[in-house]
């Protein structure tokens, strides 16, 4: 993976969990699956550390927003499925939200009209 | 974080692993399958995945609780330190148990005894009064506290109304029997007015105290304390309102008081109202045996109090003029008249156990700075590895804290246990108070621990990370000139220590002597193989003088024929059992005394014929009692040496007669003149207390009831307890048997106050010699250690070792030395607050100096001589070699 595609790390960082609730909506996946998601949709931008990774996975599923299960992965090895729950879902609706709210402030200041959406 | 995640951090570690193995798994699958060849897939699917370790840690630590984990590491790390030398551990371990222990045990008993207020209501306002007397118009020096006279008290109350309330009370005792045959009893009562529980705000825990009606001469009512009634009425509510015989005299209990009260100690078995059998006693002003308690009034100050209670008194004192009626007014705070005489002792023994808590710390701290030197290069590698100083030295104050807290939970153990055999052993001990180990004690031991941990500990902590030290050892580690500035303060640890143990030596060697000079006080009679008992004859059986005297001299028959009895004695008492009352007199053949001249009093004694002869107290002139000197010819005196040099210098005192108004023979009211027949040498009352004038009187004079016995014996003495009570047993079956002792016992009674200081003083300071000595050991070896490739470069270089062995002799004999001085000199400070508690000893005492001077020296020498020896000893080559 090119260096230049990366962003800071510590930008990821806060929006990490947001964007591991937003790539379950899609449906059940374990860690792999989720990184790599992540990585593609953000056309290879965005790279996920495994050093936070797990980390926040963990830290989801403690806060109960995911749940996990041991399962079986498409090339048929065992794996941990994480799995978005009830309250997962609201906290990814009011993490977008104050994301929004965020970018557009950010682009208001930096003079872009509108802001970013 | 939840602790729920905290306690399954293995878990999820475990859960992680497999993750991360699967991730591995399928990163591969995926590089295989973009085409790159197994070798390269795995190795690519490890360099995505990064750090397994870092990332396993960051789970950990995410799920841990940081302060926690980082306090557990410091425990863990500290603890595996402490393992790593049992020796030491176990020996701070001790000291900090014993010093911690002892100061908890006293700390209870003095918060007991003199922090905690009084337990009756509003106890701040409550005060004792005392009479007094002036002497040739000048009061006395220091408050005598003379009890107050019933009559006195009565006045007071009406005449004044500068208080709330006065109560009185006073002592009794009874032979308590059953009504169904239940052993009899002899046991200690108090007198106390109607008003006292009101006054004191003390509510029976069962039935109720006595009415005003009931607090009449006359009067049968009694009150239990609870533990009589617990012991012998098996706490049985339904015993108010039956009887109980006193006395063999039937008495309604009225109430029981309830299970914390112990005013005014806690032998009082049970209390009857003040006039209950006081007859016309109540009307006199010299029958000084009262305590009178008063309640501070709102809005009127003390002084003014006090002062409208002494105008009444002088008053009485001017009506009186013939009789012994005093003219002051004495006032103490109730709770100081509780505490007074324990108090002094119990803040010497504070002081002493602060001091030995003291060098117990220094020491704990000595052995961590010489620990601290030994890991030195520990230390110094790794703070060059990054450590800072602050988790150093976080690290090595949980080293002492963890010591600290070991031996302060092993010391409080040890003080419960203590505690209660002090108390108990401490007769002086006021009872008022019960003493626990409570909430607030707890407390204290843990502030005790941590001030003790912080001074064991934080002064080696800084010392041994000081970064200066650092330097030095990066310069050079062989010159060990690093450690000076560490010597200089051991050193200066040990000056310390040394110096409190020297005072509390000298405290300790004054008391010891006060007390061995007490020990061998001469009593003035036999006080080898004798033994004693009292008995008291109930007055309703033994109604008549006749049947008194028919009593104790068939017991006195009796007893001198049993084998192995030398000799009998029959008196009121015996010499050093204490004070037992006085008799103001005149001497009939004398002037009248001017006004204001001093009142004429001896200690009123009674004797048999073979009193004097039986306990060895010498004739000085004159004749003994006869059988003859009894009931209405009783009208006999014997005088002390003391007596009759006082009252009759430069004259004869044999047939002159003591007019002794307060003793009129019985049956003669008027009969008051008694004949001086004898003079015998004096003896003491209290063992500590100057030998006072004494007057004996015939004690076949039909009125006394109460008696005791004296048995010399051929052989140990206890062994005739038991025969001469089956002669009193078959004299009379109902008669109980009291105060069994030997008069060594008698004697050692009133000195275990003095043995209990004098052994725990001694006791603090032997163990502080002992910590001293080890740290001055610890200290030159440490030393020796340091300078071994110095003293082989110097032995190399043809130094004697005679040379070398007093040079380190000096160098470790000179903080002793300093120590030694610096005791000195806060000695001869110090000691002048135990002047009052010495007896016979001044507080400079130069065999005690010079015994203290001798022992520190020797104890110090042979403390240095050990390492200084080994020090001389080594061979250069391999002092060279080392390193």
């Amino acid at each position: 993976m090119a260096k230049k595609n990366q962003v800071d790390s510590e930008m990821l960082k806060g929006t990490l969990d947001m964007m591991i609730l937003r790539t379950l909506v899609g449906g059940d996946a374990h860690g792999h699956t989720i990184a790599k998601v992540i990585e593609h949709t953000s056309e290879d931008v965005l790279e996920v550390e495994q050093g936070s990774l797990y980390p926040a996975l963990h830290r989801l599923e403690d806060r109960r927003w995911v749940s996990s299960y041991w399962g079986v992965s498409e090339n048929n090895r065992k794996a941990k499925f994480y799995k978005m729950t009830a309250e997962g879902r609201k906290q990814l609706a009011r993490e977008v939200t104050r994301w929004r709210q965020m970018t557009r402030a950010i682009g208001l200041v930096m003079g872009e009209e509108g802001g970013v959406q | 974080m939840s602790w729920f995640r905290f306690f399954k951090r293995k878990h999820s570690d475990d859960e992680l692993q497999q993750e991360m193995a699967s991730f591995l798994n399928e990163e591969m699958a995926d590089n295989v399958a973009r085409g790159m060849s197994q070798e390269e897939a795995r190795r690519q699917a490890y360099v995505k995945l990064g750090s397994r370790e870092k990332v396993r840690e960051s789970l950990w630590e995410q799920n841990s609780f940081q302060p926690l984990t980082s306090l557990a590491r410091d425990v863990k790390f500290a603890s595996r330190t402490l393992r790593r030398t049992p020796g030491f551990s176990f020996l701070a371990v001790l000291v900090v148990a014993l010093c911690i222990g002892a100061a908890t045990s006293l700390f209870t008993i003095a918060r007991s005894v003199l922090l905690r207020p009084l337990p009756f209501h509003d106890p701040d306002k409550l005060v004792m009064l005392y009479e007094a007397r002036t002497k040739n118009g000048v009061p006395p020096a220091k408050p005598t506290y003379n009890p107050v006279s019933p009559a006195d008290f009565y006045d007071w109350r009406s005449k004044t109304h500068g208080f709330e309330d006065m109560a009185v009370t006073r002592g009794a005792g009874y032979n308590l029997t059953g009504e169904h045959g239940e052993l009899p009893e002899s046991v200690v009562a108090a007198a106390g007015s109607w008003n006292l529980m009101r006054l004191l705000g003390v509510e029976p825990a069962v039935g109720r105290w006595f009415t005003e009606a009931e607090d009449q001469p006359g009067s049968t009512v009694v009150m239990l304390t609870w533990s009589v009634y617990q012991r012998r009425f098996g706490g049985d509510a339904s015993i108010v309102g039956r009887q109980i015989h006193l006395d063999d005299k039937p008495y309604t209990v009225v109430g029981v008081l309830p299970s914390w009260f112990r005013y005014p100690d806690a032998g009082i078995v049970l209390w009857v109202p003040y006039q209950g059998d006081m007859g016309e006693t109540l009307l006199h002003h010299d029958y000084h045996q009262s305590q009178v308690i008063a309640r501070m009034k709102d809005g009127v100050s003390l002084a003014s109090a006090v002062a409208q209670v002494q105008a009444v008194q002088m008053q009485l004192h001017l009506a009186y003029p013939e009789q012994p009626v005093h003219d002051l007014v004495e006032m103490r705070p109730m709770h100081e008249d509780v505490t007074g005489d324990v108090k002094q002792p119990l803040q010497l023994m504070l002081a002493a156990v602060a001091c030995m808590l003291l060098i117990g710390c220094l020491n704990v701290s000595n052995l961590m700075v010489a620990r601290g030197a030994a890991r030195q290069r520990e230390v110094a590698i790794r703070s060059a590895l990054g450590a800072q100083r602050g988790a150093l030295i976080r690290e090595q104050m949980t080293e002492s804290v963890l010591i600290c807290v070991a031996g302060g939970a092993f010391g409080v153990a040890l003080s419960v246990l203590a505690t209660q055999t002090l108390a108990h052993a401490w007769k002086d001990l006021p009872s008022v108070q019960s003493i626990h180990l409570d909430g607030a004690v707890i407390a204290f031991a843990c502030v005790l621990v941590c001030v003790a941990a912080l001074v064991a500990g934080l002064l080696p902590a800084l010392s041994s990370t000081d970064k200066t030290m650092l330097s030095a050892m990066q310069s050079s580690a062989r010159t060990g000139a690093s450690s000076l500035g560490r010597t200089a303060l051991r050193k200066w640890m040990l000056t310390a220590e040394i110096a409190i143990t020297v005072v509390l030596l000298v405290a300790a060697g004054l008391l010891g002597k006060s007390f061995l000079k007490l020990r061998t006080t001469d009593v003035g009679c036999v006080t080898k193989n004798v033994l004693t008992l009292r008995y008291s004859l109930p007055a309703k059986e033994y109604d008549t003088p006749e049947k008194i005297n028919a009593f104790h001299e068939s017991l006195l028959e009796r007893v001198r024929a049993l084998p192995g009895v030398k000799a009998v004695a029959l008196g009121n008492t015996v010499p050093a059992a204490g004070y037992w009352g006085d008799f103001v007199f005149t001497v009939k053949e004398h002037p009248p005394l001017q006004a204001g001249a001093p009142i004429q009093v001896g200690l009123e004694r009674w004797a048999d014929p073979g009193y004097f002869k039986g306990l060895g107290i010498p004739l000085v002139r004159g004749r003994y009692f006869t059988i003859q000197d009894q009931l209405d010819r009783a009208d006999k005196v014997i005088i002390s040496k003391q007596l009759a040099d006082r009252y009759f210098p430069g004259e004869d005192a044999i047939s002159r007669h003591l007019h002794v108004a307060a003793h009129a023979l019985k049956g003669k009211p008027d009969a008051v003149d008694y004949e001086i027949v004898g003079v015998v040498d004096d003896v003491i009352y209290q063992v500590g207390k100057e030998a006072r004038p004494m007057m004996y009187f015939p004690l076949l004079d039909g009125t006394m009831s109460g008696a005791t016995l004296a048995v010399r014996t051929q052989y140990d003495p206890l062994q005739f307890a038991l025969p001469v009570q089956k002669q009193i047993a078959s004299l009379d079956p109902g008669l109980p048997v009291a105060d069994v002792l030997t008069m060594d016992q008698v004697v050692g009674e009133s000195l275990g106050n003095q043995s209990l200081s004098a052994g725990l003083v001694l006791a603090f300071a032997v163990l502080s010699l002992l910590l001293a000595s080890v740290g001055l050991y610890g200290v030159l070896s440490y030393l020796a250690v340091q300078r071994t490739q110095e003293l082989g470069i110097r032995m190399a270089l043809g130094a004697q070792r005679e040379q070398l062995l007093q040079q380190m002799l000096v160098d470790g004999m000179k903080p002793a030395l300093f120590g030694l001085g610096l005791g000195m000199l806060a000695s001869f400070a110090v000691t002048r607050v135990l002047q009052s508690m010495l007896f016979g000893t001044k507080p400079l005492d130069p065999t005690v100096l010079f015994g203290v001077v001798g022992t520190l020296l020797v104890v110090a020498m042979c403390a240095c001589l050990v390492p200084a020896w080994r020090a001389s000893r080594i061979e250069p080559m391999r002092a060279l070699r080392m390193e």
